[in-house]
């Protein structure tokens, strides 16, 4: 039977590349904003403190880091103020981290749910993404209430005008958090080992990137390799805009603007091939 | 334009049966040498035979479906379990993408395949009604229009505000048909959520559903309750082994299910896949009186066979499973449970079990059979066999319809104290 009529759905064995139906994800952005509602609001439901999780936990772990690698360990923080040191790495690299680890389990977690009903399967790991982007908020916020209080102290911190970028900076994690997380969760539908690889590669991953130290600490070869890090710049030049010291020439953001955009679309091709399907194989 | 809403052509699923994978590459690569070796599968677990269904056999859940839809139709699926029904609703709702063919779809298509997906335990009902009507496909502000109206029909308005975790399950599924069923989709595809509630809400269920299909929307409905399907749908699919065997008036594909499914008191093996190497089989099996009746004493005879060659088998357990008619399971009786096997020889072997009275209330029940040596199934054949019982008196009282329980017991029943008679109706 040939038709040449109007359909509004048409249900194939395998979708083209580039069927993407980004416009179907807009059309569900409601479900998205629920999404982001709920998982902000489940994280402290049944809490005392509530929303003050959010500020406790990055407190905590710059203090520890504060103590450990700068009070025991004694690694140079370029002058600057080990806390406010830390606390901006740890900053930043929550963010990155915490869309990596939220979505890299994107299609296992939520096999139940998928396998009952339709809707854009992207809208779970963008919303994600978003939801994380709240605490970022919230946890940048603590950091720029510190970052006032050791400018007024009068601490050797210089803002500039970098901190202009900042919406790039965030958009770059976000992009490369998203990307790799949708990568990971596309190709563990199949094999789980990847799922156990990325809860301590993250942590690896930190180690490799100037969180805990400055970049100017690192020489040789060990520097080029610290660079080929697509996060490194986006670590560096946020404390250059905020607290005024780095060594990283900042024309290497546009290599980890280019790793964002390249990781982002082709986690979403990947993440598009094997939604149609993975109920089968999860 | 033509009425055609949902168009179908040549639709086949294919699944793989057994284990698709051993979850890392490591095993899967493991795997595919030891079979080059000839050497066992080392991912097998023990007392899990070859079922002949392992190393890439596959099975059509649906095998090449045709068949239109028109605007404002209730169509009926009915079908055995495992006829496909379930893959032809994942399909058009696009939870899983078909093998091969195409389905094209007018209008918004909704599915109900199962209530209550994406509440959330922690939220309150108020909250949950938003996120789940959300993930059906409707905008806040549609959830918002529709809001007291969804409350009011699930009747928990006293509890909106409580998380959903401290619902009791009715609640729930209250809650979840009700948004579900405000959904207000071109196209409503359900499957079987009528089989929750209590007797009203599934009365309301059913009227909601009607009203739907009276508005001119298109309903596909799958269940096994035919008197809910012959209600609700004029015309019916008849799927078998994912096969259409009939596309018609719900009355004659209705008949038709029935004739096939309800040959009572028949060993009917084929029905279903055999699991077992079949190297000893049961070729017969029959129950004694035929029909059995209640409290009375049963028999059920099994017909064994063996090719002459080869050796005796030793350690062969039988079982005899009774489930209800929605299959869930009753009781069995199970050789080992007596401390009892066999060792059944070359050529015919004739071996009953026998009960005094039979526990069951009267009506149908499914039967599986087993024949096995521990774990290790050798003809294990489900659902072949439909077992009618007849009315009878139960332990010398009298039967009186148990309402939904299906097992009677022998109990004694005195008076310890109080000024009250006792009287002995026999």
């Amino acid at each position: 039977m040939i038709t040449h009529e109007e359909w509004d759905l048409i249900i194939r064995p395998q979708r083209s590349w580039w069927d993407l139906r980004l416009g179907e994800l807009w059309r569900y952005r409601d479900l998205v904003r629920l999404f982001v509602w709920r998982d902000f609001v489940a994280y402290y439901k049944q809490t005392i403190l509530g929303p003050l999780w959010y500020l406790i936990q990055p407190v905590l772990t710059t203090l520890v880091f504060t103590v450990i690698f700068g009070n025991i360990a004694k690694l140079s923080t370029d002058g600057l103020p080990p806390f406010l040191f830390y606390l901006a790495g740890n900053t930043i690299w929550s963010y990155f981290s915490g869309c990596l680890m939220s979505t890299s389990n994107t299609f296992t977690a939520n096999a139940g749910i998928f396998g009952k009903v339709y809707f854009p399967r992207l809208s779970i790991p963008v919303s994600v993404t978003i939801s994380n982007l709240i605490s970022f908020a919230i946890r940048f916020g603590l950091f720029l209430a510190f970052w006032c209080y050791f400018l007024l102290m009068g601490s050797e911190v210089r803002p500039n005008l970098w901190i202009l970028v900042l919406p790039a900076l965030v958009l770059m994690m976000a992009g490369m958090g998203l990307g790799l997380g949708i990568i990971v969760s596309s190709l563990t539908s199949k094999y789980r080992d990847l799922q156990h690889l990325v809860s301590f590669g993250v942590q690896l991953l930190m180690y490799a990137t100037p969180v805990i130290y400055p970049l100017s600490s690192v020489q040789g070869i060990w520097r080029w390799l610290l660079i080929a890090n697509p996060m490194t710049p986006v670590i560096e030049i946020f404390r250059l805009a905020f607290l005024g010291t780095s060594s990283l020439n900042p024309s290497y953001l546009f290599y980890s603007a280019f790793f964002a955009v390249i990781v982002f679309f082709i986690g979403v091709l990947i993440f598009n091939r094997v939604e149609t399907t993975f109920m089968d194989t999860v | 334009m033509s009425d055609t809403v949902i168009s179908v052509e040549n639709l086949s699923k294919q699944y793989h049966l057994g284990v698709i994978s051993t979850g890392t590459f490591y095993g899967d690569i493991k795997r595919r040498w030891a079979r080059k070796r000839g050497t066992p599968d080392p991912y097998l677990k023990i007392g899990e035979a070859d079922y002949g269904n392992r190393d890439g056999e596959t099975i059509w859940a649906l095998r090449d479906i045709d068949f239109d839809v028109k605007r404002g139709e209730a169509l009926g699926i009915i079908g055995r379990n495992g006829a496909g029904k379930s893959t032809l609703l994942k399909i058009l709702s696009q939870v899983t993408a078909p093998t091969s063919g195409v389905v094209r779809v007018k209008g918004r298509i909704a599915s109900l395949l199962e209530v209550g997906t994406g509440f959330h335990p922690e939220l309150t009902g108020r909250e949950n009604i938003y996120l789940n009507g959300a993930i059906m496909g409707m905008t806040s502000a549609e959830v918002q229009g529709k809001f007291d109206e969804i409350v009011d029909f699930s009747g928990v308005e006293q509890f909106i505000d409580t998380p959903v975790k401290r619902y009791s399950s009715g609640m729930y599924v209250r809650l979840a048909f009700a948004v579900a069923a405000h959904l207000e989709p071109d196209i409503l595809v359900v499957d079987e959520v009528l089989a929750v509630g209590d007797a009203e809400f599934q009365k309301k269920c059913l009227g909601k559903m009607q009203d739907v299909a009276g508005e001119g929307r298109t309903v596909l409905f799958v269940s096994h309750n035919m008197a809910v399907i012959q209600n609700l749908c004029k015309r019916s699919i008849l799927l078998e082994s994912g096969y259409i065997r009939l596309d018609g008036e719900t009355s004659s594909s209705v008949s038709r299910y029935l004739s096939v499914d309800q040959s009572h008191n028949v060993f009917s093996p084929d029905r279903n896949r055999r699991i077992g190497d079949q190297t000893t089989k049961i070729e017969t099996f029959t129950v004694w009186p035929n029909p059995p009746r209640t409290g009375k004493s049963v028999e059920f005879i099994f017909g064994i066979s063996k090719p002459s060659t080869g050796n005796t088998h030793e350690n062969i357990d039988l079982a005899v499973a009774v489930l209800s008619q929605q299959d869930s399971p009753i009781f069995q009786l199970y050789s080992r449970h007596m401390g009892q096997s066999f060792s059944i020889g070359p050529g015919e072997t004739i071996i009953k079990v026998s009960i005094d009275s039979l526990p069951l209330a009267p009506g149908n029940y499914h039967i599986n059979l087993w024949l096995g040596s521990g774990s290790t199934p050798i003809d294990w054949i489900q659902d072949c066999f439909v077992l009618a019982i007849e009315s009878g008196f139960f332990e010398g009282g009298e039967y009186i319809e148990s309402k939904g329980y299906p097992v009677l017991m022998k109990s004694k029943w005195n008076v310890v104290r109080g000024n009250t008679g006792q009287v002995d109706l026999e």
